[in-house]
């Protein structure tokens, strides 16, 4: 603080300025005058005395000395036990700065007691308020702080999270299937999912999102499931089945696993690994033209919806009911829509390419997933 | 408060850095692993679902 610059110079001085109009103390070297006109102001003088909170207890003494040019030996020794906070300039304010001032009273109590309760008394107003502006300023300050430690959380933590669980899901998975190569989905039209909640069952290949992308799917939606991986809707299809094999997941964080959905293209494939089988589907739409809206079934390969629209995941996706037995196998993907938001949904459609190869004869997956 | 903390926390400027510093970690990892992860439900940018 004894660095401080010009600024707080001019402060300081302020203190033994005339203040807002009041007579200008007559000489600095006369306590008693001092006294007099801070008494001569309208401040509730005592008040605020009683309070023992540090700064404004030690301030008196500050200033008080300061002006004289002549700090007394105990000052200087308070000074250097406090460290650097103390000005040795008429600065009391400054006092504020460092909670470690009440120290210096005990080393001062020849003082002459009545300046140092008016003193005291104006000082303890300014510094009430500017202890609550301080306050205030470092509550604000720590708030923000939270604030952006959560987006980092949001952001980067949650990925680790996610990733770890992941790798555990994958080992758990993999074993599974090597246990008991029938265990997973009953197919066909089983319909609702036996798998237990949160427990995986498939993986998710997206060779658009590149060679690398594989998810383990969790059974569930809830965020607890779609804090691992992205879950599926528990009473929608499974993979393969006639019906809308229906999956959500994180946009931003937790893996981030429908990050680039909005990149997906007509014909993109996506490919679902069960215990025994590969299941190719395909954004539906027109490759060549790019037009989600080509496929003469009137189901759009992408579409933003408001979050309310369950029509997405009912057996014919976009139905009048969930009740219309499907003709077809379809994925469906959901994910929130903007960015960072969940004011609206982006979702996703395909439609199963073929049947499932299966995982015996194709060991290293179908040729969809290196066809780009 | 700052203030307060940085005057109680013993040994010089280099145990005053060195607490800090920790007390910085702990209260990070206290949010990040605790606090966050149980009031992050209860945020509304985390619904990816249709209902």
């Amino acid at each position: 603080m004894r660095t401080d610059g010009p600024q707080d110079a001019g402060r300081g001085w302020d203190d033994v300025q005339p203040i807002q109009g009041r007579p200008r103390v007559p000489s600095l070297f006369e306590p008693p005058n001092r006294t007099g006109a801070y008494e001569s102001q309208t401040y509730e003088s005592q008040s605020y005395e009683p309070q023992s909170y540090e700064p404004q207890s030690y301030e008196p003494d500050s200033n008080q000395m300061d002006p004289d040019g002549a700090p007394a030996g105990d000052g200087d020794a308070d000074r250097d036990w406090v460290g650097d906070a103390i000005p040795s300039r008429p600065g009391g304010r400054h006092g504020a700065h460092d909670r470690k001032a009440p120290r210096g009273r005990a080393g001062k109590p020849g003082r002459a007691p009545q300046g140092r309760a008016a003193s005291s008394g104006q000082r303890g107003d300014r510094d009430l308020v500017r202890t609550g502006i301080r306050g205030l300023g470092q509550t604000l300050i720590t708030f923000g702080l939270i604030v952006l430690l959560f987006v980092v959380y949001e952001l980067f933590v949650t990925d680790l999270i996610t990733n770890e669980r992941q790798e555990e899901l994958t080992e758990e998975l993999l074993q599974n299937w090597e246990d008991d190569p029938t265990l997973g989905p009953d197919l066909p039209g089983g319909g609702l999912s036996t798998v237990p909640l949160g427990d995986g069952f498939a993986r998710i290949r997206i060779p658009a999102f590149g060679g690398d992308y594989v998810k383990v799917v969790v059974e569930g939606t809830d965020p607890d499931e779609l804090l691992q991986g992205p879950g599926h809707y528990v009473d929608s299809a499974m993979p393969g089945e006639l019906g809308n094999f229906a999956l959500a997941g994180h946009r931003v964080g937790k893996g981030s696993p429908f990050l680039d959905l909005d990149r997906l293209m007509p014909g993109n494939a996506i490919v679902i690994e069960t215990a025994e089988t590969w299941f190719t589907y395909r954004v539906m739409g027109d490759p060549a033209s790019g037009d989600f809206g080509a496929d003469p079934s009137g189901i759009p390969g992408q579409q933003i919806v408001s979050p309310e629209d369950v029509q997405v995941v009912f057996p014919i996706p976009g139905a009048d009911n969930a009740d219309v037995d499907p003709t077809a196998a379809y994925l469906t993907l959901t994910t929130c829509h903007p960015k960072f938001s969940a004011a609206q949904r982006l979702i996703v459609h395909a439609v199963l390419d073929g049947p499932g190869l299966p995982r015996a004869e194709y060991p290293n997956g179908p040729p969809a997933l290196t066809e780009n | 408060m700052y203030t307060w903390i940085w005057r109680i926390l013993p040994g010089g400027l280099p145990g005053k850095l060195v607490g800090s510093v920790l007390l910085i970690a702990a209260v990070s990892v206290l949010l990040l692993f605790v606090v966050f992860p149980w009031v992050e439900p209860m945020l509304p940018f985390n619904d990816i679902t249709v209902e």
